[in-house]
């Protein structure tokens, strides 16, 4: 029988779990000596770091603060404060001069001027979109762009404008994440993981950036379950009370107008009902959705996926290596 | 040409169709793998370039969209003329 319920966990059970697998994977597989965990004062960075502490001791673990010039200051702030809540080190990298050194700033605002010529100095933006809730609509990404008063307006980039925005922005991801493995280097740690199932599971990640790692612990927590553990695991209120965002563009943006259809509560349940096969108007009368909203919910879950197989990948060899 | 062939022709030399047999007028698009959103932005845009048309938001919907027989009827609308023009 579907219901809210279906989430529920033994919090404390679950963290016990989770700690046990990161000790022994971090220790005993990878044989290293700790973990880098970047931390961006959000819900999923905030949870592995407390698990990472919990697992392997106060000493062994470094929380990595990576602003740039799009973050928002609240990252920062939180990042630091859970980092002294736990009693870890912690070291701040900013990531701005490596990002304008690549050209990131500079190839954002050529692909932004395929669409807006005049957006510049003072103006912000960010990607959404259309909300599945509304209508039956492509899930096709919008640009929101507010000029320097504050004026706010969409427009569509083209399509190669759209991509290379994309991966421009993809840098903020991959530099930290190569700022991660040069600390985990340096000290013969390893890098976690913060993805939660609902973003590992439809692709919500960068390839070769925060996708990658060397143990991702709540990947197979829906992130109402990691909303519960965190809680448990006694993660700062104002932490816990956070919308989740992307801090990645200059307006600010949630992650389901960015790439979720629903709120994350609702978007779980959803993932839940569709590998389950409970029937959309099962479902529904749960969320409070029509059967027919449903419906296109459980049909972007599979799109995401198809999409998310790339993303997943392993590089693919045309041989036998032999050494298994 | 025909508005589902050249539909077609631009969706087999863009994306990656096996077999372009397979590849029927209501096929689905998406569903099918053949294209995926961002795919989907630029089949919009070949059509407001080719047929000098402008899509609107709210006219970006499977309805319009999601297969090769879909929108030649859509162009076709767009264009005032009947569907397979």
């Amino acid at each position: 029988m579907f219901s809210r319920e279906v989430l529920r966990i033994d919090a404390a059970k679950v963290a016990d779990g989770i700690e046990q697998a990161i000790r022994d994977q971090v220790l005993v597989h990878l044989k290293r000596r700790g973990a880098v965990v970047g931390m961006s004062g959000g819900i999923d960075s905030s949870v592995v770091a407390t698990l990472c502490r919990r697992a392997l001791g106060p000493e062994k673990v470094l929380g990595l603060l990576m602003p740039e010039r799009d973050s928002s200051g609240d990252s920062l702030r939180l990042g630091q404060a859970l980092a002294d809540h736990l009693g870890i080190r912690r070291e701040v990298e900013d990531v701005a001069p490596a990002l304008e050194g690549l050209g990131c700033y500079a190839r954002q605002l050529e692909a932004i001027r395929t669409a807006v010529p005049e957006y510049g100095e003072g103006w912000r933006c960010k990607l959404s979109l259309p909300s599945l809730l509304e209508g039956e609509r492509l899930s096709i990404t919008t640009l929101t762009v507010a000029d320097p008063s504050g004026r706010q307006r969409r427009v569509r980039l083209p399509a190669a404008g759209y991509l290379q925005l994309v991966a421009a922005t993809n840098f903020k991801q991959r530099v930290r994440k190569m700022m991660e493995y040069y600390h985990a280097d340096r000290l013969a740690y390893a890098v976690a993981g913060t993805p939660n199932l609902l973003e590992y599971d439809q692709g919500f990640f960068v390839k070769q950036g925060d996708g990658a790692a060397d143990f991702k612990p709540i990947a197979h927590l829906y992130k109402t379950q990691v909303y519960a553990l965190a809680e448990h695991l006694g993660v700062p209120a104002e932490i816990r009370g956070r919308p989740p965002t992307t801090d990645t563009f200059s307006l600010a943006q949630s992650q389901e107008e960015f790439y979720f259809s629903l709120p994350h509560r609702e978007m779980d349940l959803c993932l839940w009902a569709h590998d389950h096969a409970v029937a959309p108007a099962e479902a529904g009368a749960v969320l409070g959705l029509r059967a027919e909203q449903v419906e296109r919910v459980y049909r972007d879950i599979e799109a995401k996926r198809r999409v998310a197989r790339y993303l997943h990948a392993q590089p693919l060899l045309a041989g036998e290596t032999g050494g298994g | 040409m025909q508005v589902q062939e050249r539909v077609k022709r631009f969706i087999v030399e863009n994306f990656y169709v096996a077999d372009p047999e397979e590849l029927t007028a209501d096929t689905s698009l998406l569903t099918g793998g053949y294209v995926d959103s961002t795919g989907m932005l630029e089949v919009v845009q070949f059509l407001e370039e080719e047929y000098r048309l402008e899509v609107a938001d709210q006219e970006m919907v499977p309805a319009n969209l999601e297969t090769i027989a879909r929108i030649a009827a859509f162009v076709a609308r767009k264009a005032g003329a009947p569907p397979g023009a």
